[in-house]
């Protein structure tokens, strides 16, 4: 009971911050309300027990990609109105479009997800026993990164290292 | 359902006074250190020797006029040193003061990580605090303040996972329990993730020598130019609230927190009849004198030389510590 309305509450206001992120008037609004809106989903990751993942979410999201984010919104100051970005009524179709086919993609995993409920438990079957704690969260996403996900793990870190030098390349001016 | 409201609730109303008592006479205490330093005595006049200059500061900044500049951004220059200090105190809810559960408000499994995470929020009260000042040296302070906050906070981060490397947990009680299980106070074990952590928390705090973005012969006072009465007050309160804070996670990451000097020498036994958050209260007083002490004998760095030494020195350093300690921990 409580699990609920806690939800539906963070739910609310998650979608209400989604909104208002959409249809604010200046951009460092936009990316006030964005960050409100990673703070509250963290909430919501440690209700479902992800305690790690929501402290990771409040660090590199919030902390970093939206510091980021607000350093370029803040430096380019945007003069021109918006209705002269285009036709809004084509604007709008484009969106429902898109909106549709996201929608459509997320009840397609939901319904295939139920299907294979049986390969988180395989993947889990290898840990040692110390290690099943569901407040362990950190040890075991290690353990899983390092063993089962090895090969995608070290795969995002070549990604990242490739977006540094990346942005190292195109911003410096001599090298 | 009263004990698991109304303890916390409480627990939370002490702490909260407790630390902000604590600002204030912290701020008199560095009027004070520093004028010994200078070889002057300080304020002098109102109370016995100048003590309760610390409780007619806040009365001053309450009672002075509220000013907001001329098309600033109402709403954001009203965020900016609330986005500042709600971090600063949000971060003592994981900070214990002793084993019994008397002596802290949570002890969460991701305990470190949320004190990181948390800390890495007040950066947007720089960052805002500048922007919504609608002028163009706030602006430039807001945003040399926020780099150096950002990339001194890799160091530290680099550090605490050396830390967490030699602990084995995420928890802060975890970590002093690992202190005192090892018999020796991590400062000792890993030195270097020591003294990084503690330039990188002179980094983080903006304190000398690394106070550039708010010197006033800089960009006339920063970011906080053009904030007054108590919006300024509130900015104040966060910078001194998170020089605490980081004097706490030094103390209990790197001095024990609460454990005796030598926890695992028999023969000091004699030593455990102080109170263990005495202990603790020592350790962050002694980082808070070393702070004002740094303060009233280093010259500043130039901004350049201080990103120099937040990227090339101090994260290649961090980095080494951390490859060393995994491998000792894996050898040993």
């Amino acid at each position: 009971m409580l699990e609920a309305v806690v939800f539906y509450t963070l739910a609310t206001f998650i979608l209400g911050l989604g909104i208002l992120v959409i249809t604010a008037r200046t951009p460092v609004h936009s990316v006030l309300f964005l960050v409100l809106n990673f703070l509250l989903v963290a909430v919501l990751y440690v209700t479902l027990g992800a305690q790690y993942v929501a402290v990771i979410q409040v660090l590199v999201y919030a902390g970093g990609v939206v510091v980021l984010y607000l350093f370029v919104v803040m430096l380019v100051s945007l003069k021109r109105a918006p209705e002269e970005h285009g036709d809004n009524r084509r604007l709008g179709v484009l969106g429902a479009l898109l909106g549709g086919a996201v929608l459509a993609e997320l009840i397609a995993i939901i319904f295939a997800s139920r299907r294979n409920t049986n390969t988180v438990v395989n993947a889990t079957s290898d840990m040692p026993a110390r290690l099943s704690d569901p407040m362990l969260n950190t040890e075991q996403l290690g353990w899983l990164l390092y063993t089962e996900y090895l090969i995608p793990f070290e795969l995002a870190s070549m990604l990242l290292l490739v977006a540094m030098i990346g942005a190292i390349v195109l911003a410096k001016k001599n090298i | 359902m009263l004990e698991t409201f109304l303890i916390p609730l409480l627990k939370i109303a002490v702490l909260i006074n407790a630390l902000l008592v604590s600002v204030t006479f912290l701020v008199l205490m560095e009027r004070k250190v520093m004028a010994w330093a200078q070889n002057r005595l300080g304020p002098m006049r109102v109370g016995p020797h100048g003590m309760l200059q610390a409780i007619v500061d806040p009365i001053k900044l309450i009672l002075k006029e509220d000013i907001t500049p001329a098309k600033a951004d109402k709403w954001v220059f009203t965020l900016a040193p609330i986005m500042s200090l709600a971090p600063a105190l949000a971060v003592f809810s994981v900070v214990p003061f002793g084993f019994d559960p008397l002596y802290y408000i949570a002890d969460i499994n991701v305990g470190l990580l949320f004190i990181i995470s948390v800390t890495s929020i007040g950066v947007y009260g720089i960052i805002l605090g500048g922007w919504a000042s609608n002028s163009k040296y706030p602006l430039l302070a807001s945003l040399r303040a926020s780099a150096q906050l950002i990339s001194y906070e890799i160091a530290v981060t680099m550090t605490l996972v050396s830390v967490i490397l030699t602990s084995g947990t995420l928890s802060m009680i975890g970590i002093v329990e690992a202190q005192q299980e090892a018999g020796i106070w991590f400062g000792f074990i890993q030195p270097v993730a020591f003294v990084l952590m503690f330039i990188g928390g002179l980094a983080e705090t903006n304190r000398v020598p690394f106070d550039l973005p708010e010197a006033e012969t800089e960009l006339t006072g920063g970011f906080h130019t053009e904030y007054s009465g108590m919006r300024f007050a509130l900015f104040f309160l966060a910078e001194y609230a998170n020089i605490i804070v980081i004097s706490a996670i030094t103390a209990i990451m790197f001095l024990g927190g609460w454990l005796r000097p030598f926890p695992s020498i028999e023969a000091l036994a004699f030593l455990d009849v102080i109170p263990p958050w005495i202990w603790l209260v020592s350790k962050i007083f002694v980082f808070l004198y070393v702070f004002i002490w740094i303060r009233a004998t280093l010259p500043r760095y130039r901004y350049d030389q201080l990103m120099n030494l937040g990227w090339k020195v101090l994260i290649p350093i961090a980095i080494a510590n951390l490859v060393v300690t995994g491998i000792v921990k894996v050898l040993v």
